[in-house]
């Protein structure tokens, strides 16, 4: 995977040249799925990183405490009707306390639901392709464009340039 | 490290912006313990390293001997040990629940002291749990606490406050463990990229091809917040049930409803002084002045002011209530904790957990660092006292004279108690050697204009486009 890109100290700057590089997707023949956009810290200010902003983790954290409830159920009440006691057919099964545990299941769920999603949402983990440059954590905005076509490579270059770029620069995975 | 000086010279010939050279500066200041160790950092994990080393020869010594090493008898069954389990399952709530509540508030000079606090959570907690194990004497049958209907017909009894502990500290556990490793994601990769050969391996691992894409940010920050939801009830859960441990019997001081809130309090209050502690160590022997500022000293020692007077509160409450009722069980054990027996431990308790750190507290004059680290340290030992008081007393003197007995802790409990604290100083450094004590790139949300607050999309824009930014895997030229 090769990746051309600018990096921008101004996420300002960052944010024109993401625009730009939608307005000239068409035009340069590449996908706008191929603009990439990494940065070391969130900018929730800006457009761009509010690209996706999904509710479905929490409808997720719901379910998967629903689920941690049925087997905070299931696990107290089949344990205490297996016991090898001889009730005379009174209830074994406390509520109060059976309660405690499935409140606390319940959490579980909710927590291992939210870590699974968090990872299925943001790919992780994924050991292959990482685009990085050491200079995004010092503050640096990377934009770019995953596997350029050829022709329009140096339209792209100006595009990032004339958004506040001092320099180009290409990443590719073989080099990494 | 070379690496990371190099980019930063490069860095510094180009022209960057105010925000990035602060960037850059607290890239390069809370990466530095990683890289380099101190002196100072060797002894101090030398010393504690042997306290752990004199708890783990104790620990042997009593399996090979016998729990009856121990102080306990009868009717003294529980002591030292359950003391110290229900210490660190306290101390364990200052990180994750003030880190939590920090976070739903959006409380913005919260960026420097989560990690601290999360940290300390997980390690109590350890710590904690590690110390039933040690009582049930034979520890290799820890297992059968699991809840599984066995063919050895153990039938795990849930009913039994013993095993709401344990899924009540597994589940916080597990929750403490994700809410500190979540936002430490994105500063295992700076780590990654900062370092070279296995150093660089073993960060690529931990942070799991973490790259910083807005879809990954934003699901963090979604995760985040659902784990701050999700873990303030499971917290208050976790000291109520260890509250019920006690109130559940009908041992007298023991059977009372006011307990759970009591626990949850005590657990808090002594949490922020643990923190505090902790904070003021950190700044001093990793030099975190520029971030740990006496601003957060003082918010917190105002917390620990409020939690010190309902502390007050609560114990007052459940005094004057056994007083009045004057129930002859429980005013024995009322009488020998205030003016017999146990009565200098309890007004040490009474003048470490309310007559010093009240005054102090107090006065924004002496709420300094000094001055809320001396309060911190008084409260820890207050609330151990305050856990042996609770424990002790009404056992030795539980209802007819006939069954009174007495209890002295002998030098296996004493190492072992003492190790505790060995061990939390020794994990607790070798965290800070391994990912940064301040979250690095939250520290940089805190540089932005908007604080990382509520956003206007838009008006931050010079020009105005309809922005769709479609995320999604990228299309590759060759086969993954």
């Amino acid at each position: 995977m090769n990746v051309l890109y600018a990096l921008y100290a101004d996420p300002e700057n960052a944010q024109r040249a993401i625009d730009a590089l939608h307005a000239a997707s068409s035009e340069l023949h590449f996908d706008q799925r191929q603009i990439v956009i990494v940065s070391g810290e969130p900018h929730e200010s800006y457009a761009f990183a509010n690209s996706d902003t999904s509710t479905r983790p929490y409808g997720w954290a719901v379910f998967g405490g629903a689920v941690g409830a049925i087997c905070g159920y299931l696990l107290t009440t089949l344990t205490q009707k297996a016991y090898p006691i001889y009730t005379g057919g009174m209830s074994i099964t406390p509520a109060w306390t059976n309660g405690i545990i499935i409140y606390e299941l319940t959490m579980l769920g909710a927590i291992l639901t939210t870590l699974i999603t968090l990872l299925r949402g943001a790919g992780l983990p994924n050991f292959k392709g990482v685009i990085k440059d050491p200079e995004i954590w010092l503050g640096k905005i990377l934009v770019g464009v995953a596997n350029p076509p050829e022709s329009s490579q140096l339209e792209l270059e100006t595009c990032l340039l004339q958004a506040g770029a001092s320099e180009i620069k290409q990443f590719s995975r073989a080099s990494h | 490290m070379q690496r990371t000086a190099e980019q930063i010279e490069q860095a510094e010939l180009r022209p960057t912006s105010g925000m990035n050279r602060a960037a850059e500066e607290i890239e390069k200041d809370l990466l530095r313990p990683i890289f380099t160790s101190s002196t100072k950092y060797k002894v101090a994990v030398a010393l504690s390293g042997s306290l752990v080393l004199a708890g783990v020869a104790a620990f042997a010594y009593q399996l090979y001997t016998g729990i009856g090493v121990w102080g306990l008898n009868s009717p003294v069954f529980w002591a030292f040990d359950i003391t110290n389990f229900v210490f660190w399952i306290g101390i364990s709530h200052a990180g994750t629940l003030i880190s939590a509540i920090l976070r739903l508030c959006h409380a913005q000079w919260r960026r420097p002291v989560t990690r601290c606090a999360e940290a300390i959570t997980v390690f109590a907690l350890i710590i904690g749990g590690i110390v039933p194990l040690c009582h049930i004497g034979r520890p290799w049958l820890g297992y059968w606490m699991i809840p599984y209907p066995s063919e050895r017909l153990i039938w795990p009894n849930f009913r039994s406050p013993l095993m709401w502990d344990c899924f009540a500290i597994f589940t916080y556990l597990t929750g403490s463990t994700t809410f500190l490793y979540l936002p430490t994601i994105p500063d295992f990769a700076a780590v990654r990229d900062a370092s070279s050969g296995l150093r660089k391996r073993i960060y690529s691992l931990l942070a799991l091809g973490w790259q910083g894409t807005p879809r990954q940010w934003q699901r963090l920050e979604t995760a985040m917040h659902i784990m701050a939801i999700v873990i303030v009830p499971v917290a208050v859960s976790v000291h109520t049930i260890v509250s019920w441990d006690f109130s559940m019997t009908l041992v007298p001081m023991w059977h009372t409803t006011i307990f759970g809130p009591y626990f949850v309090v005590g657990a808090i209050f002594s949490g922020i002084a643990a923190l505090i502690l902790a904070m003021a160590l950190l700044r001093r022997f990793l030099h975190l002045e520029a971030y740990l500022k006496p601003i957060h000293f003082d918010n917190l020692g105002k917390l620990l002011l409020t939690f010190s007077l309902l502390w007050f509160y609560f114990v007052f409450c459940e005094f004057l209530t056994t007083w009045y009722g004057n129930a002859p069980p429980e005013m024995t054990v009322l009488r020998e904790n205030i003016s017999q027996h146990f009565a200098p431990l309890f007004w040490i308790m009474v003048f470490c957990n309310f007559l010093l750190p009240v005054p102090l507290l107090s006065r924004k004059k002496l709420r300094t660092i000094t001055g809320t680290a001396i309060a911190s340290c008084t409260v820890v030992v207050g609330m151990w006292l305050e856990r042996f008081l609770i424990i002790v007393p009404a056992l030795d003197r539980k209802f007819l004279s006939y069954s009174w007995g007495s209890y002295r802790p002998t030098w296996v409990e004493d190492t072992l108690m003492a190790s505790g604290f060995g061990l939390m100083a020794l994990l607790y450094l070798l965290f800070s050697k391994a990912v940064p004590m301040i979250s690095i790139w939250e520290m940089k949300v805190g540089l932005q204009p908007h604080g990382g607050g509520i956003i206007t999309k838009v008006s931050a824009i010079p020009q105005p486009h309809a922005i769709m930014v479609l995320e999604g895997p990228l299309p590759t030229d060759e086969p993954e």
